[in-house]
């Protein structure tokens, strides 16, 4: 496999193999993440591209049977350590799901929520950093006047919207968008698309997607996986015009997936 | 020609059957109000001797004496409430916890055995409680607790008071400790329903900006679930204002005010199921029927209360918070 040249890393994965029970999801990936790039996954369902995505913040430790191995380098700490305490890593990584997931509370309240676990902010300080969070998230025009409205009364593109809101306001330094907007109308996703292009001035993005359009799109690199093994990975414009392997040529061209 | 003539007749006998059944259905439905009707409004007459008899004074008379005739309620009804407020008061939070237990916390193998005991606990009868609760708990009260509770708790200053007296077992506290055993299942088993359909993701969501459980279970399980955990609070309640057998075991029976929680006192439904039988006279009997029909409606106004509640958290869930 040929390895693009990334000089800045966030995060290097090397030897990960991901367990459920017995099974193994994930065989020997090996990958840098680029610092301030869009990284996308690609690839067929069942093909462990999200179950990557969530070796990085550990999600997957809520489920008993479910384990990692290997190594994800984040700042000179691995995150697999078991020592890693799990709500920092959390506040570094930041994440996003296939649906909207607004908590039951107000708008303002959802921002909120996150950065009142790790620091002690006045009431001013915390209206600037909602307002901060929700204008990177280009969502602050259509709220400001109803910050004190439930978060779920939003339409789905904008509850997703929030969501990046909410894992923005805690400042993380990367952003995990698991098929962001598998959910989502066409205007919504275009919406999202534009978002992700600003917030990679600012943060490390890792997006797992479905759709081959949008990882060509919005990434900088890609990376085609297919049962639990990591195919290839490159420049986004490689992958996509000049691949290596057959099977990303097969996938990609819609021969096959 | 034949064979339309048939259809006709069979479609005009389906015809009839589905009036009919349409008929039934609506007997059950309305047969369920007239029958609360029927029962308030003998509650009501069955109570009108003794209503124009001691009038409104009957709710706060703490006098209950068979041989002169005169009847108070405020004795079982500061019985009801107070044994229903401490069994809400020990039954919330345990139950509470078990739920977040069997949801969150516990190992996958032991959700579903913990799970059918809990659920068991609330196919036991509630005499099997009431035995229980007298031979059993109220010794071992009496003996081991009851001293501890006078001795530490007895000598506060303000919340002193109830807690002093003798340690008899039976009463007031004691009636409410095995009130709160009976709807912690009625309680525990709603919360863990309501707590499994929050949505993992939601749950990861929170997880994912760095909560940790406690706060993924007071900020997003609970505010998600509330209407849910009302319900089934109010479930439980309505079990304990009503419960008779358990309480006439232990609670003392004695038509006496005491400001102590361990002296004996009664309940509405205790003092229905002792004294029915041995009611003689008009006034006596009717008494007891008033006494019925307030029960009726401290029930009536709980749930009323629930209602209103929901009502007012599911508008304010939609506008704002």
């Amino acid at each position: 496999m040929n390895a693009p040249q990334i000089t800045n890393p966030k995060l290097i994965v090397r030897d990960l193999n991901f367990f459920y029970g017995n099974y193994r999801a994930l065989k020997d990936i090996n990958l840098d993440i680029a610092e301030k790039m869009v990284t996308a996954f690609i690839g067929p369902s069942g093909c462990g591209k999200s179950t990557l995505l969530r070796t990085f913040n550990r999600m997957y430790q809520l489920y008993p049977k479910q384990k990692a191995t290997g190594q994800i380098m984040l700042d000179g700490g691995n995150v697999l350590d078991p020592k890693q305490d799990l709500n920092m890593l959390r506040a570094k990584i930041g994440m996003v799901f296939q649906k909207p997931t607004p908590f039951p509370m107000s708008i303002y309240d959802n921002i909120a929520f996150g950065v009142k676990l790790y620091e002690n902010l006045s009431r001013n300080e915390m209206d600037e950093r909602v307002e901060w969070a929700l204008k990177k998230a280009a969502l602050w025009a259509e709220v400001s006047d109803k910050l004190k409205q439930s978060g779920t009364s939003l339409s789905g593109g904008q509850q997703q919207r929030l969501c990046i809101a909410r894992a923005i306001a805690v400042k993380p330094q990367v952003l995990l968008l698991d098929e962001p907007t598998s959910a989502l109308d066409p205007i919504s996703t275009a919406h999202i698309e534009k978002l992700i292009d600003e917030l990679k001035k600012d943060f490390t993005i890792v997006i797992v997607t479905h759709n081959m359009q949008q990882a060509a799109r919005i990434s900088d690199f890609t990376a085609y996986m297919y049962l639990g093994d990591l195919i290839e990975f490159g420049d986004t414009s490689t992958v996509f015009t000049n691949p290596k392997r057959k099977e990303t040529e097969d996938y990609i061209t819609g021969r096959f997936g | 020609m034949k064979s339309t003539l048939l259809h006709q007749a069979r479609l005009k006998q389906q015809i009839w059957l589905d009036m009919m059944f349409r008929g039934l259905t609506r007997l059950s439905a309305f047969g369920v109000l007239a029958l609360l009707l029927a029962i308030i409004a003998s509650l009501v007459m069955g109570s009108m001797p003794a209503i124009e008899a001691f009038g409104f004074h009957f709710l706060v008379n703490p006098e209950w004496n068979p041989v002169t005739d005169e009847y108070g309620a405020l004795v079982p009804i500061v019985g009801t409430l107070v044994t229903s407020g401490i069994a809400l008061l020990i039954a919330i939070p345990v139950s509470f916890g078990i739920a977040i237990f069997l949801t969150e916390l516990s190992p996958r193998v032991l959700r579903r055995p913990l799970g059918i005991a809990v659920e068991l606990l609330a196919g036991i009868p509630s005499i099997i409680y009431g035995m229980w609760g007298l031979f059993v708990f109220a010794p071992l009260f009496a003996d081991h607790i009851e001293p501890w509770i006078n001795d530490h708790i007895g000598a506060m200053p303000v919340i002193g008071p109830f807690f002093a007296g003798p340690p008899m077992g039976i009463g007031i506290l004691t009636a409410g400790i095995i009130l709160a055993i009976m709807v912690i299942p009625f309680i525990a088993s709603v919360m863990r329903d309501v707590f499994e359909v929050v949505p993992p993701m939601l749950k990861e969501s929170a997880y994912g900006v760095g909560a940790t459980t406690w706060e993924v279970v007071m900020k997003i399980v609970l505010p998600y679930t509330r209407i849910g955990v009302v319900g089934g609070i109010m479930l439980g309640l309505g079990r304990a204002l009503g419960e008779t057998m358990a309480v006439t075991f232990v609670i003392g029976n004695a038509h006496e005010l005491s400001q102590s929680l361990l002296m004996p006192g009664n309940s509405i439904s205790s003092a229905l199921a002792n004294e029915f039988t041995e009611a003689v006279g008009e006034l006596y009997t009717s008494a007891l029927i008033e006494l019925g029909l307030i029960l009726f409606f401290i029930t009536f106004v709980v749930l009323t209360l629930a209602r209103l509640l929901l009502l007012k958290m599911s508008k304010r869930e939609g506008k704002s918070t």
